[in-house]
């Protein structure tokens, strides 16, 4: 059934949320500290832990499913319901760090891509 | 004839639905055929969405009654849900396949992407912890920084920043892709795991490997997945309390 999906990633987000509101208490900061991450990594451990097991069967990760094919959906909500005037007042703050930013990274990719030649299993691909 | 209207205002939320349905195939639209698939539809929604909000208040078009469910289907509580839901289909067998490299530059391209949104946020002005954390977040992509923002507590107008640097560095990602790879080497399953791990944007990495080599669009994602995971988990913990700890 869907609602068992539903109800273990329900679980997951529950767990991760108490983990990052505990941390928040424990470093004495009035807020939750990466308890959607703590929520993702239990998800991909116990999901993956139940479905090794054959606890979830596909029409319970279909339950799942929807709620992921919602996402970009609520994304567009949420950057529909923001401050977006005064944040214009922000300025160019935006535009410098989503391009610097970037451009910062794009120069970081060589220094992790494997050297030329030492490289296995991508044979195929190499001219 | 306005009365019968009025009574489908307490229908908010399914109204919501309809809307962002109607923005999201509209942002398609534009993607096909004003750009010939080249910029993610999904980046022109984000960025549709940031438009609208600009001719609303403090709660963007939620202010408009009309569409005061957007602020229940775009609320932290259902975006926090769903963003948590894209964790199943990442699997660790795949990502200990991709190996240390993988993971490393996983961690490379948060810290970077971080740290350059948070000197660009301090050099224009904004100088608490946590708003500068929100930047930094958003410049990692659209979604660490909102859910970094709202974990921390900032505001609204500090998450709305983060979101549009997240939607401008994937739209810049899209562009950047082709153009550069042949410079950094981008023709490889593996170097495309890197690049995939230090950009992050799923969106943005899958749309500029489709530009540059389709094929390396499986090992690109393969990393890209893991990152706003990582993200969530980081940006609000360790490197806001470092950020906290060297601010101090």
């Amino acid at each position: 059934m869907k609602i068992y999906g539903v109800a273990v990633l329900s679980i997951c987000f529950l767990t991760g949320q108490l983990l990052g509101e505990w941390l928040g208490r424990l470093f004495d900061f009035n807020g939750n500290i990466g308890g959607v991450g703590f929520a993702m990594l239990l998800l991909i451990i116990f999901g993956d832990w139940m479905k090794r097991r054959g606890w979830i069967d596909t029409e319970s990760e279909s339950g799942i499913r929807f709620w992921s094919g919602m996402y970009i959906p609520v994304v567009v909500a949420m950057a529909s319901t923001q401050h977006v005037k005064a944040a214009l007042q922000g300025g160019w703050l935006a535009v410098v760090a989503g391009v610097g930013g970037t451009v910062f990274c794009f120069l970081l990719i060589p220094l992790l891509a494997p050297k030329r030649g030492h490289d296995q299993g991508s044979s195929n691909d190499n001219p | 004839m306005t009365s019968l209207f009025d009574s489908l205002l307490k229908y908010e939320m399914i109204i919501a639905l309809l809307w962002v349905g109607l923005v999201m195939y509209v942002s398609h639209l534009i993607s096909r055929y004003l750009t010939g698939n080249r910029m993610p539809g999904v980046a022109i929604a984000i960025g549709l969405g940031l438009f609208f909000a600009y001719f609303g208040g403090s709660k963007g078009v939620a202010d408009h009654p009309l569409l005061a469910g957007m602020a229940v289907i775009g609320g932290s509580m259902m975006r926090d849900f769903s963003i948590v839901s894209t964790a199943m289909g990442a699997s660790i067998s795949e990502i200990r396949k991709a190996g240390g490299r993988a993971i490393l530059s996983l961690f490379v391209g948060i810290l970077a992407a971080f740290g350059f949104g948070v000197v660009s946020g301090f050099s224009m002005g904004y100088a608490d912890p946590v708003s500068l954390a929100t930047i930094g977040a958003g410049a990692c992509t659209f979604i660490v920084g909102p859910v970094t923002g709202t974990a921390l507590g900032a505001s609204s107008e500090v998450i709305a920043i983060s979101i549009a640097t997240g939607v401008i560095k994937t739209i810049f990602v899209t562009i950047l892709t082709p153009l550069l790879a042949r410079r950094i080497g981008l023709d490889n399953p593996q170097t495309a795991m890197a690049y995939g791990g230090i950009i992050g944007t799923t969106s943005g990495v899958a749309a500029g490997l489709a530009a540059t080599d389709a094929r390396l669009v499986p090992y690109g994602a393969l990393t890209a997945t893991f990152y706003t995971g990582m993200g969530c988990l980081l940006c609000p913990s360790v490197l806001f309390f470092l950020l906290r700890a060297l601010m101090a």
